[in-house]
């Protein structure tokens, strides 16, 4: 009596794990599903090619958001990847113990804080003393957030490259940068650029910190300095206004962003996959 | 001769050690660059909201009003909603993703659980807006149609599931939430337990335990700071959640017994009135609300670290 309680009580607690396992990855397909399944016959080719229309005009496009999301993606990027990859460099070739382990955890720190507040320091930054909302500031929003993750991204792939690669080139007499610049960061050079590609696809589908820096814009922006619409923010003031019609652009500009993003994600892990002995990131 | 072969080597030497020199103060000054941003995010938030401490002071922190025509702001809705949110969150999403890491960890063959891990850190890179956008077509219909009504029916007695069903509010905020987090949970999680010793499990079995009562009393024991750890990593994703909240929980500044009702979040409001706002007292008061949300998950994310760090370096628990 007593085992056999004891029996369906393990049955059925191991049961309870797997139902939970089967809940949790079923929905990721509900929302893959979800978002083909409205968004697909949303999709056509003027979404790519036309702005979009008022409300109540049906019709139109995202091109001014896809292209807009992509320039302040691009500059973001241009900004972050430098300054983490190098700092990243920093705390795994020249650990100085206090100093970089500081620098380690308020990189962490920085990782965790919400987006939201990031974009209140690029506000502070950019859109205060310039005056007017533009896509450099969500750049540089989206470029604090880059940047601890790349660091955190470089240091922890670099550290995985074994020491006698690095011993050996310094006994050759390769001085220090010249190791690290040609033995260290290509001997871990898969892992940096998944760490990158991560990071970027990470930041392309963050709306909050440019909602009050790049703003939005009906039309094609005019340059950095300007408010520019981007797919994370457009999704959003679809989303929430009461149109049909933009209700369907939403689900569209959805399928857009995912698959995107999704790509990324698959694309880094697959390279990794392939790689030697590093650890999935 | 030995002179001659000297000199140009020497110049080597140093020109490489000036290479070197340059290149250290080089990344040097990039890894303070990440110091410095950290220094000017809390001098910005500190800065910026001074008009609303020095006016408001530390009542802001207690009051309910938020009234921005007369210039009386009280951040108290929205951290309730804020903390109501995220703690009910966890209540859903604890359970599922413990249970979850649970078998990916301790029954699913290594193959199976690497690929279905995959899968669920997919989840975590979903964007949070992705999420709203399904949450308000798909989940506030349903739980302004059937859950709602059925918690109305069933625990309508109580006061959390009192009033209309709206379909947005804090319950469904929730629900979000609960989703948005266990992804984390369930990957730290399952790396904690995967670095539990695999003779703890085997002593446990070869004295009669069932796999159950190995894994509840001795494995989950054993990995706990590292599952507390993902708890905590969870929940302060779940406190600096913006978009997806916003979209969902009604935005109503006040506080409500009833779960069903709308209520408001700390990063909902900054979303929404942070370009609208006008006057420094009001912008100050939205900065200090974004000081009060960096403090919060600043002080969980230290813990949640503290606690990972120290479970993850024992060992694996299988081949």
């Amino acid at each position: 009596m007593h085992l056999r309680w004891r029996k369906t009580v393990n049955a059925v607690m191991l049961g309870f794990t797997g139902v939970c396992t089967v809940l949790t990855v079923s929905i990721l397909f509900l929302i893959l599903g979800y978002l083909l399944y409205y968004g697909a016959s949303s999709l056509d080719w003027n979404f790519f090619t036309k702005l979009p229309k008022p409300p109540g005009e049906l019709g139109g496009g995202m091109a001014n958001a896809i292209v807009g999301s992509l320039e302040i993606v691009g500059v973001a990027a241009l900004i972050g990847i430098p300054i983490g990859f190098v700092a990243g460099i920093y705390l795994a070739e020249y650990d100085d113990k206090t100093f970089a382990a500081w620098v380690r955890y308020v990189a962490d720190l920085l990782n965790g804080v919400p987006s939201i507040v990031v974009g209140i320091l690029a506000w502070t930054l950019v859109v205060v003393p310039m005056r007017h909302f533009s896509a450099l500031s969500g750049s540089v929003a989206l470029a604090f957030m880059l940047i601890p993750i790349v660091t955190r991204q470089t240091e922890q792939f670099l550290r995985e490259v074994p020491m006698s690669l690095r011993e050996g080139a310094l006994a050759l007499g390769a001085s220090k940068w010249k190791m690290i610049a040609t033995v260290a960061v290509p001997a871990g050079s898969k892992g940096i650029l998944t760490g990158m590609i991560l990071g970027v696809a990470r930041i392309s589908g963050e709306s909050a910190p440019l909602l009050f820096t790049a703003l939005n814009n009906q039309f094609w922006g005019g340059g950095l300095s300007q408010p520019t619409a981007s797919l994370p923010v457009i999704i959003y003031t679809h989303a929430v206004a009461p149109y049909d019609d933009w209700h369907r652009q939403a689900w569209a500009a959805g399928l857009v962003l995912i698959a995107l993003v999704l790509t990324a994600n698959i694309a880094a892990r697959m390279v990794l996959a392939r790689g030697v002995s590093v650890p999935r990131g | 001769m030995a002179t001659l072969a000297a000199t140009p080597a020497r110049a080597a030497k140093t020109a490489s050690q000036t290479g070197d020199l340059i290149a250290r103060l080089l990344a040097l000054g990039f890894a303070a660059l990440v110091l410095l941003i950290a220094v000017i995010l809390v001098f910005a938030l500190w800065n910026g909201s001074a008009p609303s401490r020095h006016s408001l002071g530390w009542s802001f922190l207690f009051s309910k009003n938020w009234d921005p025509v007369t210039e009386k702001f009280g951040a108290l809705p929205f951290i309730y909603g804020t903390a109501m949110t995220s703690l009910l969150a966890l209540l859903i999403s604890v359970p599922l993703g413990v249970g979850a890491a649970v078998f990916l960890s301790e029954l699913a063959p290594p193959r199976l659980s690497n690929a279905l891990t995959f899968l669920i850190e997919l989840l975590a890179a979903i964007p949070s807006v992705i999420y709203g956008l399904l949450a308000i077509f798909t989940l506030v219909p349903l739980m302004r149609r059937y859950i709602e009504p059925f918690l109305k029916g069933t625990l309508g007695f109580l006061p959390f599931f009192q009033g209309p069903a709206l379909g947005v509010g804090v319950l469904t905020a929730s629900m979000i939430l609960a989703i948005m987090t266990f992804p984390f949970i369930i990957s730290v999680s399952r790396e904690a337990l995967l670095a539990v010793p695999r003779d703890q499990r085997e002593a446990a079995l070869s004295l009669g335990a069932t796999k159950w009562e190995s894994t509840w009393d001795v494995v989950i024991p054993y990995a706990r700071l590292g599952i507390f750890g993902s708890i905590f990593l969870g929940l302060a994703r779940a406190l600096g959640e913006t978009m997806a909240v916003t979209m969902v929980i009604g935005n109503d500044p006040s506080i409500h017994a009833s779960l069903l009702q709308p209520g408001y979040s700390i990063a909902a409001i900054i979303a929404n009135e942070f370009t609208e706002a006008t006057g420094a007292v009001y912008l100050g008061a939205l900065v200090e609300l974004g000081l009060v949300l960096f403090c919060l998950t600043i002080v969980i994310n230290a813990v949640a670290r503290l606690l990972i760090i120290a479970t993850t370096r024992k060992g694996s628990g299988r081949p």
